[in-house]
């Protein structure tokens, strides 16, 4: 009896729901139910840009010049507000023993989790770039750079951050320690980010391309990252 | 399918919590892992399950496999895996998806779940969280089922649901081992652990 067509798990390997796919569709759904998800990283972005011309005094000039610096740098604070429930809410409820307990290696499971994260909070804020670097006075040629930068640049933030979303899974409050962690991490996304959006100088072809290489390596490389950080902290 | 366990010690922040815990499980047979609170039982079923390892000891499967362990396993702990902004029916096929199976309305059915299949997980009661949970065992087909408390909070109707679902299980060869402080409702193996202070 023990060569039950029943339990062997190879016959149901066919035509059934792929895994990854149920997972993204999931991760959207519910970041869509609860809310705020979306509306918290462009609410937060909004307030940064509101607030910097009331700091640095009403000289457009020097807005205009700053302004792609300030974009990226209220797009990295957005990216890392709601990082740390990435994989914790997950661990707390059980599901991350469901990942591991699936067919599915862990790493990919991190990856789709990094995209339906960044599709939820990450393209918001591209989408909503070219609206503030507006309010904050830049030109409107110089806007299909920072949305450029941003729509490259943002991904490699998000799954960075999926490495400290891993290491402080079980830390009730690991928010403010995961930006601690994340932040050195991103700086070299920032600094071609930055440069990408809106240098004068250097030009756009060569930071861009930079801050490609760096978002390819982030694909490649952090959920392996992630999921080691996972796998340890099940201990 | 048999699995076999010896010198089995798992060692959790420097304390150990079990030492050299052995057992023998083959087709068809379900062991009951009894003991007092603390004394490690739930520990054992996540070391089993391959989700914490082992700081000795080895569990060999027969016949050998390339999947690793995990793969092989239910593992239904204290936490249920809902979500609670999710339904019932959303969260059951999803982790039917994740896992590899399809069954997912026929366990709807067989736990007894269908008139709250599309509510929110959030709205469902203790019971019927727990249902839900152990509607994996019917949604995807894997031989090895490890159950934490199985029991807990289920209503007579339910219990003798899950009964029965243990009894066909071992009838064509499935393997339980299951914490448990109630009875099981099956024919089983007892491993008492004890408390080392």
């Amino acid at each position: 009896m023990s060569q039950s067509p029943q339990l062997n798990p190879q016959d149901s390997r066919k035509a059934r729901p792929a895994p990854l796919r149920a997972l993204l569709l999931r991760d959207l759904r519910i970041g869509r139910r609860i809310g705020g998800a979306v509306s918290m990283g462009v609410v937060f972005f909004l307030c940064l840009v509101t607030i910097t011309p009331f700091a640095v005094g009403p000289d457009q000039a020097l807005l205009a010049r700053i302004g792609p610096a300030i974009l990226w740098i209220a797009a990295l604070l957005a990216t890392l507000l709601g990082l740390d429930r990435l994989l914790q809410a997950d661990a707390e409820d059980g599901s991350l023993d469901l990942f591991l307990t699936s067919e599915t290696p862990l790493e990919l499971i991190v990856l789709v989790k990094s995209l339906a994260h960044w599709l939820l909070t990450g393209l918001p804020l591209v989408a909503a770039s070219p609206i503030f670097g507006l309010m904050l006075g830049l030109a409107p040629a110089e806007l299909p750079r920072v949305v450029a930068s941003l729509l490259v640049g943002t991904p490699a933030l998000t799954l960075l951050g999926a490495i400290g979303a891993a290491l402080t899974v079980s830390l009730r409050r690991g928010g403010l320690l995961l930006a601690v962690l994340i932040l050195p991490l991103a700086v070299p996304v920032l600094i071609f980010g930055v440069a990408a959006a809106g240098d004068p100088i250097v030009g756009f072809k060569t930071p861009f391309l930079i801050l490609c290489g760096l978002t390819l390596a982030a694909v490649a490389l952090t959920p392996f990252a992630a999921a080691a950080a996972l796998r340890h902290g099940a201990e | 399918m048999q699995i076999e366990a010896s010198g089995l010690s798992v060692e959790r922040g420097g304390r150990v919590i079990f030492a050299g815990l052995g057992f023998r499980l083959g087709a068809g047979e379900a062991l009951a892992v009894k003991g007092p609170n603390g004394s490690g039982k739930s520990t054992l079923l996540r070391a089993l399950a391959g989700l914490l390892p082992l700081a000795a000891g080895q569990i060999a499967l027969t016949p050998e496999t390339e999947a690793r362990r995990g793969e092989l396993c239910h593992y239904i702990g204290h936490a249920d895996a809902l979500k609670p902004a999710l339904s019932l029916i959303e969260n059951l096929a999803f982790s039917a998806a994740l896992l590899g199976g399809q069954d997912v309305e026929r366990a709807i059915g067989r736990l007894g779940l269908a008139a709250v299949a599309d509510l929110p997980a959030a709205y469902l009661s203790a019971g019927q969280k727990r249902r839900a949970a152990l509607a994996r065992l019917v949604a995807v087909q894997r031989p090895f089922w490890l159950l934490d408390e199985p029991l807990t909070a289920l209503d007579a109707a339910s219990q003798t649901v899950i009964g029965e679902l243990m009894q066909a299980h071992l009838a064509v060869g499935g393997l339980i081992v299951a914490a448990t402080h109630a009875p099981l409702p099956v024919t089983a193996r007892e491993l008492v652990l004890g408390r080392a202070a």
